[in-house]
């Protein structure tokens, strides 16, 4: 501790920036959750299931094409797009026909999808731990400000979060299905009113949101064993950071995933003990001063 | 054009249109003039397709459009315009235009801002900002923006100065003379007849009363009975 007094030392900052790589999958995972929130209404408890699904699509990719930096890249596309594959077909056979009933069915059907999606993952790829190498161009450190050494995987995640956020808010703002969305968000009725299809709005929103599980969990992969039960954690947080940001609003969840993540890494280097309870209390602060969440929601 | 025979419609289990017959042909301008609650507004979805009646028919064009979903009505040539109005209040009066399923090439922006100049001038601005008036010049200009053969306006004056509702009054009959048939739902009376050539007054969810402007002007019983004037 030598730069006590006014610098930050290099250790916590590197910290702090490993803690905002991670996030970045928090981000991801989350504003996908908050887009079905609010467009949709659903609050999708087999996300995380999507997103454990993700990470073990990108270790049969990316062990299929050998492994190494390809295998690494090509799982990077393929993985996520699977997982959207798989949540068109459950959206398709089943999501659509209850989105005229109470969102209770529609919260059971979720809840039911995530154990159905734990133990196909079981069946297919066993219960044993899986790891996903980091590629070799991501191996290694860089020095950041001039000799911080820092991963540099989680550079390359530190620089995914705000391309993802872009095309995001390109997507929400400039594309015509974007647009209607969000109106659909408001008032879903006059959308229908005005030629819309609204039942296809909704399969690509949830595609979409899906298709963001899919990718943390290919993102996650080689900083994590790969197994049975990552869900768990990730889908609880995910929740906390939508409720702290505004149901449905991807900026919320932008937002609510630097409270969560940077609170836990700080947490962890005050009182390494019980660092992982900051995040937590953060909500609870966050919740006690915007009980509806720090951005507007859509509910 | 629309002809709709004895539609019978429920809110759950409530029974609120009795047998309602109306119809409206191409290049008219038709009143559904009724009293709060009288069943306007219920009509008019249960012509669109939001709320379909449990029994009776709706066709347009001599087609069956009953209980189709909204936005095939929509495809089909109906445009809504929602007593409640409804803007998309997120998106800016350019995109309330611009996501509207086109399904034809009569109408576009141009030809919308060129009836409503108003909105034009504010078209970049959040919908949820626009006044009343502009609300409402919106929520015709969307409906507009797919080439509709009939019109469903539900009380488009509600709430407007009388200044404005002279605007619009104008405004509906340059729709008119666009070839756009009309179904006009009102309270106001007064305003209505000024564009109407012929009336339904609905009263109870039951049209009791259905003929020209003349005969509704001559008629003082209902005129005092179902729209106290
Ligand atoms: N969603 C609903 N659920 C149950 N009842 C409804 C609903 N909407 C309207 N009603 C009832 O249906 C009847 C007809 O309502 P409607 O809105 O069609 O009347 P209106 O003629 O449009 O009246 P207003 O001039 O006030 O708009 C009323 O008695 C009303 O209380
Ligand atoms: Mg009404």
């Amino acid at each position: 501790m030598e730069n006590v007094l006014g610098f930050i030392s290099p250790g916590i900052l590197s910290q702090i920036l490993v803690g905002l790589s991670r996030t970045v999958i928090l981000f991801i995972v989350s504003s996908g959750l908050s887009l079905i929130l609010g467009v949709l209404r659903i609050p999708n408890v087999a996300h995380g299931s999507l997103y454990m699904i993700g990470a073990f699509m990108a270790y049969t990719v990316s062990h299929l094409f050998g492994g190494g930096t390809t295998g690494f890249w090509v799982a990077l596309i393929l993985a996520p797009l699977g997982v959207a594959a798989l949540s068109f077909v459950a959206e398709r056979s089943l999501f659509q026909f209850l989105y005229e009933r109470e969102h209770l069915m529609l919260l059971l059907l979720t809840f039911a999808l995530s154990l159905v999606f734990g133990d196909l993952v079981k069946l297919i790829w066993g219960a044993e731990y899986r790891s996903v190498p980091v590629p070799s161009m991501f191996q290694g450190y860089i020095n950041l400000f001039g000799g911080l050494p820092f991963p540099i995987y989680s550079f390359f995640l530190l620089v995914m979060g705000p391309v993802i956020a872009i095309l995001l808010w390109l997507l929400t703002n400039k594309t015509k299905i974007g647009k209607i969305s969000r109106a659909a968000a408001v008032d879903r009725e006059m959308v229908g009113a005005v030629g819309i299809n609204v039942n296809w709005v909704f399969a690509i929103v949830f595609v979409i949101g899906c298709l963001l599980a899919g990718l943390g969990g290919v993102l996650v992969a080689p900083t994590v064993s790969v197994t049975l039960g990552m869900d768990h954690t990730l889908i609880m947080e995910a929740f906390l950071i939508v409720i702290m940001g505004g149901l449905g609003n991807v900026w919320g969840a932008l937002l609510g995933a630097l409270i969560f993540g940077l609170t836990q890494s700080l947490g962890i280097l005050i009182w390494p003990q019980f660092g992982i309870v900051f995040p937590y209390c953060a909500v609870v602060v966050v919740l006690i001063f915007r009980p509806t969440g720090i951005l507007r929601s859509t509910w | 054009m629309l002809d709709v025979g004895g539609i019978n419609t429920y809110y759950g289990l409530s029974h609120i249109l009795f047998d309602v017959s109306l119809n409206v042909k191409a290049g008219e301008v038709v009143g559904l003039l009724g009293r709060n609650g009288a069943g306007k507004s219920t009509t008019m979805k249960s012509i669109m397709g939001i709320v379909p009646p449990k029994r009776g028919t709706i066709s347009l064009k001599g087609k069956d459009i009953t209980g189709q979903k909204p936005f095939l009505s929509f495809r089909q040539g109906i445009g809504y315009v929602p007593d409640d109005r409804r803007v998309f209040a997120d998106l800016s009066v350019d995109d309330n235009l611009e996501i509207v399923h086109q399904r034809g090439r009569d109408w576009d922006k141009d030809r919308v801002y060129a009836i409503f100049p108003a909105l034009k001038e504010i078209r970049s601005r959040r919908a949820g900002h626009l006044s009343g008036g502009e609300q409402q010049m919106l929520t015709i200009g969307r409906a507009l923006m797919g080439s509709p053969e009939l019109l469903l306006l539900d009380e488009p004056t509600e709430g407007l100065a009388p200044l404005i509702v002279r605007d619009l009054e104008q405004q509906i009959m340059k729709l008119k003379d666009a070839g756009i048939s009309i179904l006009l739902s009102e309270q106001n009376v007064r305003s209505a007849l000024r564009m109407i050539t012929r009336a339904y007054v609905i009263d109870n969810g039951r049209i009791r009363f259905e003929g020209t402007v003349a005969e509704l002007e001559a008629n003082d019983e209902v005129k005092r009975k179902y729209l106290m004037i």
